[in-house]
């Protein structure tokens, strides 16, 4: 008996969210602490619209970007501690018994991961509407907005599958997670790239990849609709997720040693 | 050629690990179809090692080994259709309940959508668990993670089955329950079940067979009776009163027969001339002066095997030895 590799994804999908549902520290604090941490940094970064050239006269709408980043972040963690546990427990041994794929596997987990992601995404537009952020590219623009977030989440995602895989460990998994949010601070987080005065700053700000991803969210939320912008933020993620998928199924061929 | 057969066939079947001493070291069995095949041996012996390359889950360094008439190495994927496996932990996620992982694993399994549901309720009425269906398995007992376990092997009626101790850390009853359903499945469904265990009354009670692996070698195989009218006779286990007197019993009783190491603090004697020389023995321990806290008679057990094989008893040999180490490059 072969199994469907539609319905093995389905089934890997649904037993994703279902275990993430279940846990809900793994739900309520990747929506809680960017929001929270959105609050504080907006009570006290206020006056940086005042900067000639900001571009916008409301920080929190400025900084309801970064969220998006976080909760993909967020998903990293997520995906990997548990596919890391899968390993830890020997439940991946059971899987590799079954007729299952790795692509069922890694796909299932990451279609876990982008409902999850889509969740966290609804959230942070509320809570923006409700604090009277306008977004300036309209409906249409929450949509691509979504859209964006489900590439995201699958990028982190696949990223997260690629360490668990390779480390087999939760642990490292979550040893790794505080290095992930030095690329979130060295980024354009705070400050336009044009107006970050240090120059050290500015230049690792703009190597570094999750500035486009932030400033692609922002362009949607502040600018309206910036062509170079969504394809450098889609670009990059896009990016990011074919590296990272490939990764992860390299490592999981590693891991998966069945004949 | 491969269709319906039941057997395990396995030829000079090794695996080395890195920085360690071969986990298996070249072994040969046969398990016919139908049989309950136990794998006897102390931790670190190399049983689970042997169980993951039979089920395809780790490839052999060398050797050659046949699993329901598929080669183990060319045709994992024939292999892994044919075999269910309970492995040494039971493998369950604590979020999900005892139906999901059931309808999860019918899906692996490639089961229709339409069978699934009866499936799944067929296999937790069989092992007990229809009440406990819809709660979390981290809220389950040793005991029905075990049952749990077993169902999942079971859900795409597999012809043979691998059980890495599935006994280990259950109490008697779950323990006896368990064998019943194993006994069952051999018995009535004709399941060839190939299982470990560090529990000789496991070996002794549920195997047809039983092959003793020590330091990755088979040194003894057979029926459980077959292997103990090898070691033939009983053994005598005395116990001094005083500590002191030790010494002088062994000698005493060196007399009747080859003295055994059993790990105890008994000293152990098999008996030359069988229950026929217990008389003589009582007299020349009295005639020595000797007084006896405990003296007792022993029919030969696996445990006799595995001490006649080896030279330690089976109880506590092993112990702190890691069983899979890191697979050598």
């Amino acid at each position: 008996m072969t199994g469907a590799v539609p319905a093995q994804v389905g089934a890997l999908a649904r037993r994703s969210i279902v275990r993430t549902i279940r846990q809900p520290a793994a739900v309520v604090f990747p929506l809680i602490f960017p929001i929270m941490l959105l609050l504080v940094n907006s009570g006290g970064l206020d006056a940086s619209t005042e900067l000639p050239g900001f571009p916008t006269d409301s920080f929190l709408a400025f900084a309801l970007a970064v969220p998006f980043i976080q909760g993909a972040l967020f998903s990293t963690m997520n995906a990997g501690t548990d596919l890391a546990r899968d390993i830890q427990t020997g439940f991946l041994n059971r899987l590799s018994l079954t007729s299952m794929r790795a692509f069922a596997l890694i796909a299932g987990q990451l279609a876990g991961v982008v409902v999850m992601g889509l969740v966290q995404a609804a959230f942070y537009v509320a809570v923006g509407l409700v604090v009277g952020v306008d977004f300036a590219s309209g409906a249409l623009g929450i949509l691509v907005l979504f859209g964006f977030a489900a590439v995201i989440s699958i990028s982190f995602g696949a990223l997260g599958a690629f360490l668990a895989f390779r480390t087999g460990s939760g642990e490292a998994i979550q040893g790794l997670f505080p290095l992930l949010f030095v690329f979130l601070f060295l980024s354009s987080m705070n400050t336009p790239r044009n107006l970050i005065g240090v120059d050290w700053f500015r230049v690792v700000a703009t190597a570094n990849p999750v500035s486009y991803l932030i400033e692609c969210v922002r362009s949607l939320i502040i600018t309206g609709w910036d062509g170079e912008a969504l394809l450098l933020g889609f670009g990059f993620a896009v990016l990011i997720g074919i590296v990272a998928t490939a990764l992860a199924f390299f490592a999981l061929h590693d891991r998966l040693a069945r004949t | 050629m491969a269709a319906q057969d039941n057997s395990i066939a396995v030829e000079g079947l090794v695996r080395e690990f890195k920085k360690g001493p071969r986990a298996v070291d070249g072994i040969d069995l046969r398990v016919e179809p139908g049989e309950i095949y136990g794998f006897l041996g102390p931790n670190g012996a190399g049983k689970s090692t042997t169980v993951l390359m039979l089920t395809t889950l780790l490839p052999p360094t060398s050797g050659t080994a046949r699993v329901g008439g598929y080669d183990v190495v060319k045709e994992g994927p024939k292999v892994r259709s044919v075999i269910g496996a309970a492995l040494q932990e039971a493998a369950l996620d604590p979020m999900l309940t005892g139906r999901d992982h059931l309808r999860l694993q019918s899906t692996m399994q490639g089961i229709a959508r339409a069978e699934r549901k009866e499936r799944s309720n067929e296999l937790l009425e069989r092992v007990g668990l229809s009440e406990a269906a819809d709660r979390r398995v981290g809220g389950y007992s040793g005991g029905m993670k075990r049952r749990l376990d077993l169902a999942l092997a079971l859900v795409h009626r597999p012809r043979l089955l691998f059980l890495d101790e599935p006994t280990t850390g259950l109490d008697p009853q779950s323990r006896t329950a368990l064998w019943d359903e194993v006994g069952r499945l051999a018995r009535e469904d004709g399941v060839t079940v190939f299982l470990t265990t560090q529990y000789l009354e496991e070996a002794d009670v549920l195997a047809d067979r039983v092959g003793i692996i020590d330091h990755g070698r088979i040194v003894a195989e057979g029926t459980p009776s077959s292997l103990k009218a090898e070691i033939g006779l009983p053994s005598v286990h005395a116990n001094p009163v005083e500590e002191g007197d030790r010494g002088r019993l062994a000698s005493v009783l060196a007399a009747f027969g080859e003295p055994l190491g059993d790990g105890s603090r008994d000293v152990v004697v098999r008996l030359r001339e069988g229950l026929a020389g217990l008389p003589a023995v009582v007299r020349a321990v009295d005639d020595a002066g000797l007084t006896l806290a405990s003296l007792e008679i022993q029919a030969p057990s696996l445990d006799d095997v595995f001490l006649a094989k080896t030279g330690r008893s089976l109880e506590g040999a092993g112990e702190g030895e890691a069983d899979a180490a890191e697979p050598a490059a």
